[in-house]
């Protein structure tokens, strides 16, 4: 027996962390590629509002509602890819895309992102958009953290770093605009890649 | 020697291993869920869990969801622990082969 039996229970194991809480390995490219669309949704927004005979932002008016729609384009893209790469990585590895690890994983996922998605709306329409930035990043980084019960841990560092940016960017609302890029933009591109060749690469 | 007193008795087959594998990384695990992903039968299954039950590495929890029973397992501190130490024997004992 001996050094190889034990070698083939130690693939073993390691295969079937992997296969019950796969989860979490969704993330590599489509963390990269969510950070991607990020970036150029703010750049885009960020091109639109200071060439606007203003020059910043008001509630009222055609910029407001083009910066809302490529907010809204920024995670439905993420959302389309994330589910694209997730199924075809899955069925690459011969796995069943909905089961109950992933049910759960998105409903604890969404509860808290449908609630601060729906929260920041209502404020909207109150005209308090001082903070809308700095809910978004908190909203999103408890939805992750709260996830991250359902996974292996990666993403609970993801979200906790979203809601350290969040709480930053409440204090200096001034800052909004670039705590959002480096949260939502920069960290999942980070993020991305470090789970890119922690999992996805064999 | 002490490395194969690490070696954990109750881990010496392929599904108890499997099972606590599936638990160290979820939360907990159900009847189904571990009998797809190890790929045994369900008198096969029962009897492993219950080893590691008796061991005290797993605890069971027993419920309804609807008409349906539904059973989960959970890794208990002391299994998690044991588990730990198993695999570091393991990786000791291929280390020290080469």
């Amino acid at each position: 027996m001996e050094s190889k039996d034990y070698l083939k229970d130690l693939t073993e194991i390691k295969d079937l962390m992997n296969r019950s809480s796969r989860f979490i390995s969704l993330s590599g490219l489509s963390g990269i590629l969510a950070g991607v669309y990020a970036l150029i949704g703010a750049a885009m927004a960020y091109y639109i509002v200071t060439n606007s005979a203003r020059g910043y932002l008001i509630l009222d008016g055609i910029i407001f509602n083009i910066c809302v729609f490529i907010l809204f384009m920024i995670a439905f893209l993420s959302v389309v890819t994330a589910i694209f790469l997730t199924t075809r990585k899955a069925k690459k590895n011969n796995e069943k895309i909905w089961d109950k690890s992933s049910r759960r994983l998105l409903i604890n996922f969404l509860v808290p992102l449908i609630v601060g998605g729906t929260y920041i709306l209502i404020i909207l329409e109150q005209q308090k958009y001082g903070q809308s930035g700095a809910l978004m990043l908190i909203f999103y980084g408890l939805a992750l953290v709260n996830a991250s019960k359902y996974s292996i841990g990666d993403i609970r560092y993801l979200g906790y770093v979203e809601i350290l940016l969040g709480l930053i960017c409440a204090l200096f609302p001034g800052y909004g605009f670039w705590l959002w890029v480096l949260g939502f933009g920069v960290m999942h591109i980070i993020y991305g890649t470090l789970m890119y060749y922690k999992y996805d690469r064999k | 020697m002490s490395l194969i007193e690490n070696i954990n008795k109750v881990f010496d087959h392929r599904i108890r291993l499997g099972i606590m594998s599936i638990l160290m990384v979820n939360e907990y695990a159900d009847f189904n869920t571990l009998k797809e992903l190890l790929d045994v039968t369900d008198g096969n299954l029962a009897s492993h869990t219950k080893a590691l039950e008796q061991a005290e590495y797993i605890t069971v929890e027993k419920q309804f969801i609807g008409k349906k029973p539904n059973t989960r397992y959970i890794a208990t501190k002391l299994g998690q622990v044991a588990f730990q130490k198993h695999i570091d024997a393991l990786e000791q004992l291929i280390k020290n082969k080469d």
